[in-house]
């Protein structure tokens, strides 16, 4: 597995007091933050810094890892010495439960943090209570985040999606496995919806009922689409003579192609409503489509000479509102 | 973990539910009853019914729950924090939508 330079994820140095690191993290988990970042890999590099700071924030797991040496470098391939945290009294602290999304995240460290860090630190998680005699309780709910197509918001759709959970065994070990779920995605579905699965979460305790398991929905990106709640864009292109002279043309619908009609004198970047053509529901969204002019390369001279014909015959000056 | 089977599964849009009990808020976002009465004192959620054991919440408050409790314990918020720094997200994604319905695929 590959060493992580927990100082180096922090931007700290080796001999930071612990009011640096913390201050560091704080600067960090705002700026990584998933609720509020919209860096495309803000949720790993959150992770990452949650991490650091969990093992750099105590001083037992700080003293252990830094007796590593300070030779390694982030990435390269390590394994944990045999009773490397031989002579260290760990008081057992446990996670602080700080890491995003918390709750079912217990596989949200790295192989690297379990390896150092993952047994003698375990204890007191979940594993607790079992089904003792006569106690009952509901299970969890637990919360994933899929993604579909809007065709499938469009149409409704049957979708597979599996789902990693992290399962803490009887060592205390955290380790993850997979399950397919198979859902019906209601038509009409928009983005950042919550579909509840009734009894799909975590087994309840002694007759406890099972909780619930909450998909929070996120479209892939389309390739010409753009959604926004039930309403969805379209950029079309058309051509000059048809921005110009009007004309009745076909226009991709997530539905289906139909035909539209476009006015003479149409303006680049006009936007045009298809009522009802968007996401289906109540009320229905719409299909806004907006034109962008497209111009024909003038890569022949019968092209060329086109263009030079309307230079002569139009006498147009599009700058002529700058005043110039 | 619910045993794997081959069925399809049939869920309800929690959103379009208009009523959520504190009881089902409270399993949902693994979070205390009191935490829900705090957000609630600080206007970041609202419910409807006569008092509080007639509660019931819109779907829309399950996210704003979840992300208050993730803003509190990642960051450290006080609760105060967490209502400005929700108002704030949530004036941000705005943006961006719009932001996004302008731009094309071409200049993202």
């Amino acid at each position: 597995m590959e060493f992580k330079d927990y100082y180096e994820v922090m931007g700290v140095k080796r001999d930071a007091t612990q009011d640096d690191i913390k201050r560091a993290y704080r600067k960090l988990a705002r700026k990584y933050h998933p609720d509020v970042s919209k860096h495309g890999d803000a949720e790993a590099r959150f992770k990452e810094v949650g991490e650091a700071y969990e093992v750099l924030k105590d001083p037992e797991k700080r003293t252990a890892y830094d007796q590593l040496g300070a030779n390694w470098k982030a990435g390269q391939d390590f394994n944990a010495p045999p009773d490397w945290d031989a002579g260290f009294e760990f008081s057992g602290g446990g996670y602080s439960g700080g890491g995003f999304g918390n709750g079912a995240d217990a596989g949200a460290y790295s192989d690297f943090f379990e390896s150092l860090f993952g047994q003698g630190f375990q204890s007191g998680r979940e594993g607790g209570f079992h089904t003792q005699g006569g106690f009952h309780a509901r299970g969890s709910d637990h919360h994933a985040k899929v993604l579909i197509d809007l065709e499938d918001a469009m149409n409704g759709a049957t979708r597979s999606f599996s789902l990693r959970v992290p399962k803490v065994d009887a060592q205390g070990h955290v380790t993850t496995s997979e399950r397919v779920l198979k859902v019906n995605i209601p038509k009409g579905v928009k983005q950042g919806q919550h579909i509840r699965l009734a009894g799909q979460g975590n087994p309840g305790m002694g007759e406890g009922k099972p909780g619930d398991l909450y998909l929070e929905i996120e479209f892939n990106p389309h390739s010409i689409y753009r959604v926004d709640g039930r309403d969805v864009y379209l950029d079309l292109p058309i051509a000059p003579w048809e921005a110009a002279l009007g004309a009745s043309i076909k226009v991709p619908t997530p539905a289906g192609a139909v035909d539209m009609k476009i006015k003479p004198g149409s303006a680049n970047g006009s936007k045009l409503r298809l009522k009802g053509r968007g996401i289906p529901g109540k009320p229905a969204g719409d299909l806004y489509v907006i034109l962008g002019i497209a111009l024909p390369a003038a890569t022949t001279d019968k092209a060329k000479g086109i263009y030079k014909d309307m230079q002569q015959a139009l006498d147009f000056n599009p700058r002529a509102r700058l005043g110039v | 973990m619910a045993t794997q089977r081959n069925d399809i599964l049939t869920g309800i849009i929690i959103e379009e539910q208009t009523r959520l009990s504190l009881r089902e808020l409270c399993d949902a976002c693994a979070v205390h009853v009191e935490f829900i009465t705090e957000l609630v004192d600080e206007g970041v959620i609202e419910p409807s019914g006569i008092d509080k054991s007639h509660w019931y919440f819109s779907g829309i408050s399950l996210q704003r729950i979840r992300t208050a409790k993730r803003l509190q314990q990642d960051l450290g918020v006080n609760l105060a924090g967490v209502a400005l720094a929700l108002d704030l997200i949530e004036e941000l994604q705005l943006l961006r939508t719009q932001l996004h319905k302008l731009s094309g695929p071409d200049y993202d």
